[in-house]
């Protein structure tokens, strides 16, 4: 089996802990304003196409850098080649290599086909970055142009397995920093059994050139980039409600 | 044992002269942190401040602060000199006024003349004359020598740099002897090893009598020196400052007779902890005076100066000494080499701010303590200013006690030295190898003339034969010219000092180096893996080059060009091997360009890989600018691969990171730093520079000097204080990759 990749960055250092090797996966369901990789939306355009053979070999040349890293598959949406991705994290487990899935959730219910799939994965998984793009299901599909169940009941389901889960959210100004959103996502990790990890990730216009090369529009171009301290601030809204509704 | 060593525990070094044994017996390891450090004095920031004006002034006058025209410098030359004398710790200049550049005439006059000439500055006719018509110098005694054939191939730049008109450096004299043995116990061994010289008197036993003659006269010498600043170190030092003072006056010494393009100083760190834990328990200094004498000792260190033309500071950037410190490393048995003194060194860029001098070098091992790889980590982060050089690739051949000279050059200090010979233009060679000989761009026939490539494209075996047979030929003309220029300096501008400090019988590397490794391994990939058609010019000299197709490029950790880059490294290294070298040295080579890969790219024309006619090389054996595609572990691997035994004079790689792509906050970007050291240290790299930084702060201190007159950058092996570099200089640095997040 071969998987449609965009990239891979052997020097990761901000998708998971340590020194990671970091596969972008191509193709995703969902179409994020704010996405700063929209070439890695249409799965038929994969400038590679490896076998996980071929991936793990890349990276286990170089194992030495990564002995507090390891390796992160995001993308695009990774959970589109579940059996691609079970693939490469069992060999990395193989090698004794930390994984980490970046992902939105998408394509996860509860149906028996489904759970079998994701528990095979999730059992090779060290740990999980999921996003959440926003807390209110109406705002979540004018954001992405689908629904944010998946996302939530992946994080349920993640933490009924207590599998380590690590929170992820963009903070755009004006749209995913309202007050009662971050308190209402806040009210949703304290319910999840282990409250998880919370990373608050600024919005950037980085992507923006992308778009221009793909003649794509730019839904956010009015948008300001979040900072640093905005990113602390929701931070502490979030802990709050946590707190609040233990 | 000798009342000054009270205290010491003893070993071989009572006996003979041995600084190892005497670290080994006596230093205590360090594992814990950077807590104990101390700030500045008073004293010290005042004496930075004055210092800074000086160098202010200095860039000001453009370039030079005042120079000697017509003392000639020798050890004992200058009355003292200060700074401010109530407030020194560590006295000595190299004349008898701060940064006023000595007159060193014996490396060649016409360089001595035109370095005070174009500085504004006139050497007095009679010592022109007198260097002319009556004492030869080394540059006059090469050029005797050189062939015709040879002199084509410097005016053509395909060998470059070579120390024939300047003083080659690179040699590492032991000035830990000075302070642990004093004077007069060093010229006592000096007298000895005279004195039981081989009787037969062949060349070698005579001018190994000279010598040592010499030797002798430099150390005489080196306790008049002391004695002008009211000294004494004819005895074993005392205290640790007497130690530290003892070692820096013959360290003055040498920089007083030689300017060599690279006057290193060692291994000094943990052996002057040795003393600074001695007088800490005797309760007769405190953590803050220990890092006092350290911060003004390396105050000194980085106001050496040397006369220098403009068109050198055009090669080698911003004035560099390479007063290259090397710290840190583990022992033969894995035991740490860490002390103190070692954060105390590096401390000195958060007391007096970042500089390029002295060299600050990290002996990196996986084996070094936690804490101190963090520091380290910590250090280069905020500063810039380290390099890291792999001890567990270097500690096989030189043992634990070898230092680096310059920038990548690892030898046993005191026991073995090098003859430094500049590099061979290997992308320069190719085109040679392609136009038979034929200069591309003087069109003179410069190698020799085998057939030139025919037809529109190139073959890769056809360019690869002919490739092989130009290099074999610039091998043997490149270790033939260093040869002469290598009788010339021993016989014209012996460094009798650094040798003083040296055993007799020492160990020689005959170091070569090599510029533009990654644009022949690219080329030859183009070759072989894409399609590349010639463009020939009136004289049919070929001229510049369409690549057709995509190719691997090295960087990318892809085999296909990183063995291209190996094998060519392979065979240059096995052809030069093939000459006999002066003295028994043996060949090494390095890759290493400093910044002077601007300026052979200037001087070579469009090659294979799409690279047009003047543009940059990479630095060192860094990959070419923005060929590397596959993120900082990738570059790095492939850099990795080239072997160390093929290279043992140093592979130089600089990597350049913005803080973001480093890690999300300080300690994670230490945590990651370390990381990626560990990491290039088991795959077997040799050397790192570390830059972290925005390509933003770079473009402000271009468009504003003033703001930024310490601002330090790593460029291949050396530091360079950024607003000292040309535009063209800082254009290139600023092109360079800087890694970051996707």
């Amino acid at each position: 089996m071969e998987g449609k990749l965009h990239s891979m960055e052997t020097f990761g250092t901000v998708d998971g802990p340590g020194v990671r090797f970091v596969v972008f996966f191509q193709g995703c369901p969902m179409r994020c304003k704010f996405c700063h990789n929209p070439d890695t939306w249409e799965i038929k355009n994969a400038p590679l196409s490896q076998s996980a053979d071929e991936v793990i070999a890349k990276m286990t040349r170089n194992l030495p850098f990564y002995k507090s890293g390891g390796i992160t598959a995001t993308g695009g949406e990774p959970l589109m080649q579940i059996d691609f991705l079970t693939e490469l994290f069992t060999l990395a487990k193989e090698s004794g290599i930390h994984t980490a899935l970046d992902t939105s959730g998408a394509g996860f219910d509860r149906s028996e086909e489904t759970l079998k799939k994701f528990d095979k994965l999730l059992s090779v998984t060290d740990l999980v970055m999921l996003d959440i793009k926003h807390a209110s299901e109406e705002e979540h599909i004018s954001l992405t142009g689908r629904s944010g169940k998946s996302a939530k009941d992946f994080a349920r389901y993640l933490s009924e397995k207590g599998i380590p889960l690590r929170i992820r959210h963009v903070l755009i100004p004006g749209i995913t920093d309202k007050e009662d959103q971050l308190m209402a996502l806040g009210k949703f990790l304290s319910s999840l059994g282990n409250p998880p990890k919370i990373e608050i990730l600024p919005y950037h216009k980085l992507g923006l050139a992308k778009y221009e090369n793909l003649g794509i529009p730019y839904a956010l171009k009015d948008t300001p980039a979040a900072s640093e301290a905005d990113a602390r601030a929701a931070l502490s809204v979030i802990e709050k409600a946590m707190k609040d509704h233990k | 044992m000798r009342e000054e060593w009270t205290g010491f525990r003893e070993g071989r070094w009572v006996n003979e002269i041995n600084v190892r044994s005497f670290i080994h017996k006596n230093y205590t390891a360090y594992y814990g942190n950077e807590e104990f450090l101390e700030g500045p004095t008073e004293d010290t920031l005042d004496l930075w401040h004055k210092v800074s004006e000086l160098m202010k002034a200095e860039i000001e006058a453009g370039g030079a602060l005042d120079m000697d025209t017509s003392v000639v410098s020798t050890i004992t030359s200058h009355p003292a000199g200060y700074i401010d004398k109530e407030k020194e710790k560590i006295v000595g200049l190299q004349t008898d006024k701060p940064l006023k550049r000595a007159l060193m005439p014996q490396g060649g006059i016409r360089m001595a003349v035109k370095a005070c000439k174009d500085n504004g500055y006139e050497v007095d006719p009679e010592i022109v004359e007198f260097y002319t018509d009556h004492r030869k110098t080394h540059n006059a005694g090469v050029f005797d020598a050189y062939t015709p054939e040879m002199r084509r191939c410097r005016s053509n730049h395909i060998i470059t740099g070579l120390p024939d008109a300047y003083g080659r450096g690179r040699i590492i004299g032991d000035y830990r002897r000075v302070a642990l043995y004093g004077v007069d116990r060093l010229i006592e061994d000096k007298m000895f090893q005279k004195d039981t010289t081989v009787s037969t008197m062949s060349l070698e036993v005579i001018r190994e009598r000279e010598e040592l003659s010499e030797q002798i006269r430099a150390l005489e010498m080196l306790k008049e020196l002391a004695n002008i600043y009211g000294c004494d170190i004819s005895k074993p030092a005392r205290t640790f400052k007497e130690a530290t003072q003892a070692l820096y006056f013959a360290y003055l010494a040498a920089v007083k007779e030689q300017n060599g393009a690279a006057m290193s100083l060692g291994r000094t760190s943990t052996f002057l902890d040795i003393y600074a834990e001695r007088d800490l328990k005797a309760g007769i200094i405190t953590e803050k005076e220990v890092q006092e004498i350290i911060d003004q000792f390396v105050m000194k260190l980085r106001m050496v100066r040397f006369a220098r033309t403009p068109d050198y500071n055009q090669i080698f950037a911003g004035d560099p000494t390479w007063v290259t410190e090397s710290i840190g490393g583990i022992d033969t048995d894995g035991k740490p080499l860490v002390t103190k003194m070692s954060y105390r060194y590096l401390n000195t860029l958060n007391n007096i701010g970042a500089a390029p001098e002295p060299n600050l070098t990290v002996l990196w091992s996986e084996h070094l303590p936690e804490n101190f790889k963090r520091y380290c980590a910590k250090v280069s982060i905020e500063h810039h200013a380290i390099q890291y050089e792999n001890d567990d690739l270097m500690r096989p051949i030189h043992g634990d006690d070898y230092a680096i000279a310059c920038c990548v050059s690892s030898m046993r200090v005191g026991k073995e030295m090098q003859f430094f010979g500049a590099r061979a233009n290997l992308a320069k060679c190719l085109l040679y190898a392609i136009n038979g000989g034929v200069d591309e761009i003087s069109g003179q026939q410069v190698g020799p003339e085998y057939r030139a490539v025919v037809g529109d494209y190139l073959d890769y075996d056809d360019v690869m034969k002919k490739y092989r047979d130009m290099m074999r030929w610039l091998a043997r003309v490149y270790v033939n010219a260093l040869n002469i220029i290598h009788y010339m300096h021993d016989k014209y501008s012996y460094e009798r000092l650094q040798m003083a400090l040296h055993d007799r019988d020492v160990k020689r590397w005959f170091a070569t180096g090599i510029a533009g490794l990654s644009v022949v391994a690219d080329s030859l990939s183009a070759i072989k893996y894409g399609k590349v058609r010639v463009t020939r010019n009136e004289a049919g000299i070929v001229t510049d080059y369409t690549v057709e197709g995509d190719f691997p490029k090295y960087g990318n950790d892809d085999d296909r060009v990183d063995s291209i880059a190996k094998e060519v490294l392979h065979t240059f290294i096995s052809y030069l091997r093939e000459n006999a070298a002066y003295r028994d040295g043996e060949i090494t080579t390095s890759i290493l360009t400093i910044t002077s890969n601007v300026t052979y790219g200037k001087n070579t024309g469009a090659t294979p890989d799409g690279r047009k006619q003047g543009e940059p090389f990479a630095p060192g054996a860094n990959p070419m600018h923005g060929r590397d595609e596959n993120g900082a572990v990738a570059s790095l691997a492939s850099v990795a691969k080239l072997p160390f035994t093929d290279s043992q004079d140093g592979i130089s790689n600089t990597f350049t990171i913005v803080p973001s792509a480093l890690g999300k906050n300080e300690s994670e970007r230490e945590d990651n730093l370390v990381s990626l050291l560990d990491g290039y240290t088991a795959k077997r790299g040799f050397h790192l520079n570390v830059n972290v930084f925005d390509k933003e702060l770079l473009l402000d201190a271009q468009k504003h000097p003033e703001l930024y007159p310490q601002l330090t950058i790593r460029v291949s092996g050396y530091a360079v204080n950024f607003i000292k570099l040309t535009k063209a200089q800082q254009d290139e640095v600023i092109s360079r990759n800087f890694h970051s997040a996707i």
